[in-house]
C-alpha cells in the first residue's frame, strides 16, 4: 500500500507541476506586453518599475517561473488589479463559497444517481424494467445536453419569478455575504444553486452505476451466494461492494465536473464563489485573479483525482496489485 | 512495393462480395428509430441556421424602443423580442450560424490538430510519444470548462479566440483516442509485412494505420461537438466568446437575464435551443458509435 501510495504521489508531481506552467504562461498568452496585464491601466512610471522588479520580469522565463511558483506556494499570487487587494484572499474566500455549494450537490448527486442506477439494474425485466432503463439513459442524455447555466435560469424563472417561493440570488437576506448552512434562511439561498449543479451529473451517475451493478450481477460469485440461500438484500449489498470501485471513479471525475459547472452555474445566482469571481475577472481583464483562480481550482481537482486514486486502492486489491 | 502484399489474395478464388463496412453503418443507422428522428432534426436544425437569411422573418439587428420584449406571438414576433426590441426567432436563427460554427470548427481543428499528434506519438512511441502524451495529461489535468476559461480569458474574448481555447481544450482527449488506436494496430502482423516489403513510414501510416485510427476518431470527434456548442455558448454567456450585438445563443441568454422579471420564458427561449441542439448532436453521436462498432452483430 506503502509503495502505490508513493507511485500515485509521484505521478501527481509532474501533473501538479505542469498544470502550474500553463497557468503561468497564462499571462504570456494575454495580447500584448505581460507587464501591461498585471499592471493598472493609470500606472506611473515609478509603479511600472516596482512592479517590473516585484515580478522580476526582467529575469530569463525558468526564473520567473521558479520563483512564480515558490510565492504561489507560499500563498502570494499577485494583487488583483480591479480591487488592489491580494488575489490569495479573494480566491481561498471564493473557493470556501464553492465548497459549500459543493457540500450539498455532491452527495445530492451521488445519492440519487447511485440509487437510480442500482435500482435500475435491480428491476427485474419486465415493463417496469424497461421504463427504468429508459429514466437512467434518458436521464444521462438530458445531463450531458443541458447547458447547466440556463438550468440555473428556468430554475430562477419557476421558483423565484413565477412562484416566488425561493429567492432568486445572492447567499443571504439584505445582501449578506456571511452564510451559514445552520440559519435557515440561508440555507434557502442553497436550494436552487445545489439543485442545479446536483442534477447534471445525476444522470451519468445512473448510468455507470447501472452498467457496474449489472455487469457484477452476472458474476459467477453471484449465484454462489444465491445458491447459498442469501436473501436478495444480502446479494445487492456484495454486489453493491464489487461495483464500488468504478463508481468511485466516476464519481471523482463527476465531483471535478462539478467544479467546473459552476463556473458557469454561479454567476446565475451571484453566488460569490470561485465561478463569480472568475467572471468578474474576466469583466476587468484582471489577469492575475484569474490566474490564481483557475491555479487553485486545477489543482483542486488534480488532489481529488489523486484522493480518488487513493481510495480506490485502498478499497480494491486489484487496483493495488495492477 | 505494397503490391506485392495483394497478389496471393488475387491468384486465390474470389470470395462472393460481401456488403462493405459503411454499407452496414448505413443499414444499422437506418434501423435505429431515435438516431434517424434525431438525425432529421439536428438536419432541420442546420438547415434553418443555414437559410437564415431566406427564412428569417425579420432583420436580426433591427432595434425597436417601441418593440422592446414583447410577449410570444407579439404582431408576428413568434418567439418575442429582446431587450433592444429585435426579433427573438431572426436571432435564434441567425444565431444558431454562430453556434453551429462555434461547435464544428474547434472538433475540426482538434481532430487535426490531435488525431496528428496521437498517431505520431503511438507510431513512433519511444521519449517522442512519451513527450506527446505526457505533454497531453497535463491539459487534461484540467476540467475542461475551466481550461476554456482560462485560455480565452487570458486572450480576451472574440469568436476567433473562444474558437481557439476550444480547439486546445478538445487537442488531448483527440490525440488520447488516436494514440490507442493507432498504439492497437501498429504491431500487428500486416503492419510488419508492410514494412517487411519495403513500405515507407508515410506508406504505412497512410495506407494502413490512418483507415482503423478514423473510425474512432470520428466517432469521437461527433461526440465532441454538443460539448463545443455547450462550452461556445458558455464562454459567449460569461462574457468571453462572441461579442454583441453579433446573434449567438448564449450570449442572448447573458443580456437577456437582465430582463427575467419582465419576460421570464422569453428569455429562457435561447437556451431552449442550444438545449435541443446538443441532445441532437449527443444522440446522433451515439447512434453512430453504436452503428459502428463492428463488435456488435
Amino acid at each position: 500500500m506503502a509503495r502505490t501510495i508513493l507511485l500515485r504521489l509521484l505521478y501527481a508531481l509532474p501533473i501538479g507541476l505542469g498544470v502550474s506552467l500553463v497557468c503561468f504562461m497564462l499571462v504570456y498568452i494575454a495580447p500584448g506586453d505581460p507587464l501591461q496585464t498585471v499592471l493598472p491601466p493609470d500606472a506611473n512610471a515609478e509603479m511600472i518599475e516596482i512592479v517590473k522588479r516585484a515580478y522580476g520580469f526582467d529575469k530569463p522565463l525558468p526564473v520567473q517561473f521558479v520563483n512564480w511558483i515558490w510565492r504561489a506556494a507560499h500563498g502570494d499570487f499577485g494583487l488583483s488589479i480591479a480591487t488592489r487587494r491580494a488575489v490569495s484572499l479573494e480566491v481561498f474566500g471564493a473557493l470556501a463559497n464553492t465548497l459549500q455549494l459543493a457540500v450539498f450537490a455532491v452527495p445530492l448527486s451521488f445519492l440519487v444517481g447511485a440509487g437510480l442506477g442500482t435500482a435500475a439494474a435491480c428491476t427485474p425485466p419486465g415493463p417496469v424494467g424497461r421504463a427504468m432503463d429508459r429514466l437512467v439513459t434518458g436521464t444521462a442524455v438530458m445531463g450531458v445536453s443541458v447547458p447547466n447555466y440556463w438550468l440555473g435560469l428556468v430554475m430562477v424563472i419557476v421558483f423565484a419569478v413565477e412562484l416566488a417561493w425561493l429567492p432568486a440570488s445572492g447567499m443571504g437576506n439584505n445582501g449578506s455575504d456571511n452564510f451559514s448552512a445552520f440559519r435557515a434562511d440561508d440555507l434557502r439561498y442553497l436550494v436552487l444553486p445545489v439543485f442545479t449543479l446536483a442534477m447534471v451529473p445525476v444522470g451519468i451517475i445512473a448510468r455507470t452505476t447501472r452498467a457496474a451493478v449489472l455487469e457484477v450481477r452476472g458474476q459467477d460469485f453471484v449465484t454462489t451466494l444465491r445458491a447459498k440461500g442469501l436473501s436478495e438484500w444480502q446479494v445487492v449489498r456484495h454486489v453493491l461492494k464489487n461495483a464500488a470501485p468504478g463508481m468511485l471513479a466516476v464519481m471523482g471525475l463527476q465531483f471535478g465536473y462539478l467544479m467546473g459547472g459552476s463556473i458557469l452555474v454561479e454567476p446565475v445566482f451571484a453566488w460569490p464563489g470561485s465561478g463569480t469571481l472568475l467572471g468578474r475577472a474576466i469583466v476587468n481583464r484582471d489577469v492575475p485573479v484569474l490566474q490564481g483562480a483557475i491555479l487553485v481550482l486545477a489543482l483542486v481537482f488534480v488532489t481529488t483525482n489523486l484522493v480518488v486514486d487513493l481510495l480506490q486502492a485502498a478499497i480494491d486489491p486489484r487496483v493495488r496489485r495492477g | 512495393m505494397s503490391q506485392a502484399l495483394h497478389l496471393p489474395a488475387m491468384a486465390a478464388p474470389r470470395p462472393a462480395p460481401t456488403p462493405g463496412y459503411w454499407s452496414m453503418v448505413g443499414r444499422r443507422l437506418r434501423r435505429d428509430p431515435v438516431t434517424v428522428i434525431f438525425c432529421l432534426l439536428m438536419l432541420a436544425i442546420v438547415l434553418s441556421a443555414v437559410c437564415a437569411p431566406l427564412i428569417s422573418p425579420f432583420d436580426p439587428y433591427k432595434e425597436s424602443v417601441i418593440l422592446r420584449l414583447k410577449p410570444f406571438g407579439f404582431r408576428g414576433h413568434w418567439l418575442g423580442t429582446d431587450e433592444l426590441g429585435r426579433d427573438i426567432l431572426a436571432r435564434i436563427l441567425y444565431g444558431g450560424q454562430t453556434t453551429l460554427l462555434m461547435g464544428i470548427c474547434p472538433v475540426i481543428a482538434a481532430c487535426l490538430v490531435g488525431g496528428s499528434l496521437g498517431v505520431l506519438a503511438g507510431y513512433a512511441g519511444g521519449w517522442v510519444g512519451t513527450l506527446i502524451m505526457r505533454t497531453m495529461d497535463v491539459f487534461y489535468a484540467f476540467p475542461s470548462v475551466l481550461l476554456a476559461v482560462a485560455i480565452s480569458g487570458a486572450m480576451g474574448g472574440g469568436m476567433l479566440n473562444g474558437m481557439l481555447a476550444l480547439a486546445l481544450v478538445f487537442v488531448p482527449a483527440m490525440c488520447r483516442v488516436a494514440e490507442t488506436a493507432t498504439t492497437q494496430v501498429r504491431n500487428l502482423d500486416y503492419v510488419e509485412a508492410a514494412r517487411a516489403t519495403g513500405a515507407g513510414h508515410l506508406m504505412i501510416v497512410r495506407h494502413h494505420l490512418l483507415g482503423n485510427v478514423m473510425a474512432p476518431v470520428l466517432v469521437y470527434a461527433s461526440s465532441l461537438v454538443s460539448v463545443s456548442i455547450l462550452l461556445g455558448s458558455g464562454l459567449s454567456f460569461l462574457g468571453l466568446g462572441v461579442r454583441p450585438p453579433i446573434p449567438e445563443w448564449g450570449l442572448m441568454l447573458s443580456t437577456l437575464r437582465q430582463s427575467l422579471y419582465v419576460q421570464p420564458w422569453v428569455c429562457a427561449v435561447p437556451g431552449f435551443a442550444i438545449f435541443i441542439t446538443s441532445i441532437c448532436f449527443n444522440l446522433v453521436s451515439d447512434g453512430l458509435r453504436s452503428a459502428m462498432d463492428v463488435r456488435l452483430k
